[in-house]
């Protein structure tokens, strides 16, 4: 039982707002004492899994190039693209690179999306741009909104993709730990059973982000732009 | 034989690169709190793998102790201004796109490519860690491309790099702090735990209760642990297979498949996921913590309804 002071280390942490690499370093301490260990030997334990780990952060190594193509005007680009295209809107835009996404990481190319290499650099300035073409100088929430969005659509593609190939490390956890249990499935069986959920989450999630689209419309309607007053 | 320690070497100096042009700049307030995070994450990617376990942890808390001291933040933006960038998009045209789709076109032409590769009936590449290594390779083709085509400044990518980084901060670490958390709490024995505490609160008397039981206990198990990969041997163990499959019969590939897709639910909203949900705030500098996952939330929570829904159809039929 005591060990699961940790998480309450980290829930307490996260909703006082202390900083979460500390959070995150005082529950692993919690955690690792309560389970008897010495606080040294904690330490040691947390030291080692971080080094484990380093590959996590492989993210930031795209960070040179990404930053070199923003100073040449990658996204005043990408902006200028869509702004062209008459029938583009951002829950559109977010909508084609949900399916793009899936399908995508439903081949095995779960490398063709991200945070650093696609959302910053190529479609969240798509999607603010074709918000702006429609309804002018956007605010400040606005933005902000349709920049999660898509964030939250990257995510999404990969998760309810990636399942229906069946190389993908889940499948293979899936499949290894059954294996332990004597227990054999075929990957290709278990992809398939993630195609009904995949379909779901494309209806779910590409529902509303055409809702999106008619809150952003409701939104320009108001003189001032305020959304809280729109809904 | 290549391994993820090139990776790591690279990462290394990336952040190393970032230290100095931080420790440089006179002119930022923020100049030693930066150049100090920078430099000891970089001392840990360049010699974490000759390191004892404990020299890596006290690294980990001198990271946290810099974080905890409110020295960090973004440098002063010296941006050129959008008409500036505006010009320069105008003249390159489509062309800016060519590096930024050589890093995913690099890496998955160069995966197959690698894993084949042998030098002396050895093979080039460690297996395992042929897509990480084919993205660390990818990454270095875009840059040698763009710098080619663009013809920049020679400090200009570096940086660039660190006017990123500094706006990322010390969110960069988070999920590789978090993963490390996830291995403390493995070694702990929390899943364990969290599952004989599962099995004997929970009302499980009926197929549907332990199917909803199953698919929620992903969710949520995956919400404290940010990683349903953590939660899956968890909940599979302690519910799906004594219940689901052995009790009422039901199909343990369904079960296992929708499973794992009910814990990817619980990522969409937990800050325990930080690469996902974290590191994209920081990215897109949205001044909301929480505004990824709000995004996500109702996705999620429809989904996770679907996801039981369908487990119940057709894991019993």
């Amino acid at each position: 039982m005591l060990p699961l002071l940790g998480i309450l280390v980290v829930v307490l942490g996260f909703a006082l707002r202390v900083n979460p690499l500390l959070v995150v370093a005082c529950a692993a301490m919690t955690t690792g004492i309560a389970s008897g260990r010495g606080p040294l030997a904690v330490v040691a334990l947390l030291g080692k899994a971080f080094a484990d780990s380093r590959s996590v952060a492989i993210v930031w190594l795209a960070l040179p190039v990404i930053g070199l193509l923003e100073r040449e005007g990658l996204k005043e680009r990408a902006r200028d693209i869509v702004s062209r295209i008459q029938a583009a809107t951002a829950g559109r835009v977010l909508l084609a690179y949900l399916a793009l996404r899936q399908l995508t990481a439903a081949l095995g190319l779960m490398s063709l999306g991200g945070h650093a290499q696609m959302v910053r650099p190529l479609v969240a300035p798509m999607a603010e741009a074709a918000a702006e073409a429609r309804h002018g100088e956007l605010s400040e929430d606005t933005r902000e909104r349709i920049r999660a969005h898509a964030a939250a659509v990257d995510n999404i593609g990969v998760f309810f993709g990636e399942d229906v190939f069946i190389a993908i490390g889940s499948i293979l956890l899936i499949r290894g730990f059954l294996d332990q249990n004597g227990i054999h499935v075929e990957p290709g069986a278990l992809a398939l059973w993630a195609i009904p959920t995949a379909v779901a989450a494309f209806l779910i999630h590409g529902a509303r982000l055409l809702l999106l689209d008619r809150r952003l419309r409701a939104a320009a309607r108001v003189p001032n732009g305020d959304e809280e007053a729109a809904r | 034989m290549i391994s993820l320690e090139l990776v790591h070497t690279l990462m290394g100096l990336l952040f190393a690169g970032i230290a100095v042009v931080n420790a440089r700049d006179a002119a930022s307030p923020r100049r030693w709190g930066n150049a100090a995070f920078w430099g000891i994450y970089a001392a840990s990617f360049l010699a974490g793998s000759h390191l004892s376990d404990l020299a890596n942890g006290v690294l980990v808390f001198a990271l946290v102790g810099v974080a905890s001291t409110r020295r960090m933040g973004a440098s002063r933006s010296d941006d050129d201004p959008r008409e500036v960038r505006e010009a320069r998009a105008r003249r390159w045209g489509n062309r800016l796109f060519v590096p930024a789709l050589t890093i995913p076109a690099v890496t998955l032409l160069g995966a197959p490519v690698l894993k084949r590769a042998t030098v002396g009936g050895a093979p080039l590449v460690d297996p395992k860690q042929v897509t990480l290594v084919a993205l660390g390779t990818a990454i270095v083709v875009a840059l040698v491309v763009g710098i080619g085509m663009l013809r920049p400044p020679p400090s200009a990518p570096m940086r660039e790099a660190r006017r990123l980084m500094d706006s990322v901060g010390w969110a960069a670490a988070l999920p590789q702090l978090l993963a490390a958390l996830g291995a403390v709490f493995a070694a702990a024995g929390i899943g364990q735990i969290v599952s004989t505490l599962a099995a004997r609160w929970l009302p499980l008397g009926t197929p549907f209760a332990a199917v909803a039981t199953y698919a929620v206990g992903m969710a949520l198990f995956t919400i404290v642990m940010g990683n349903a990969f953590a939660a899956f041997p968890v909940m599979t163990a302690g519910i799906g297979l004594p219940l689901v499959v052995h009790r009422f019969g039901g199909d343990v590939t369904v079960m296992a498949a929708i499973g794992m897709l009910s814990g990817f639910c619980g990522t969409l909203m937990t800050p325990m996921a930080a690469n996902f949900n974290i590191v994209p705030i920081a990215l897109l500098e949205l001044p909301d913590q929480n505004a990824v996952i709000k995004a996500q939330l109702p996705t999620a929570l429809f989904l996770l309804a679907a996801n039981i829904g369908l487990m119940y159809f057709f894991v019993y039929s």
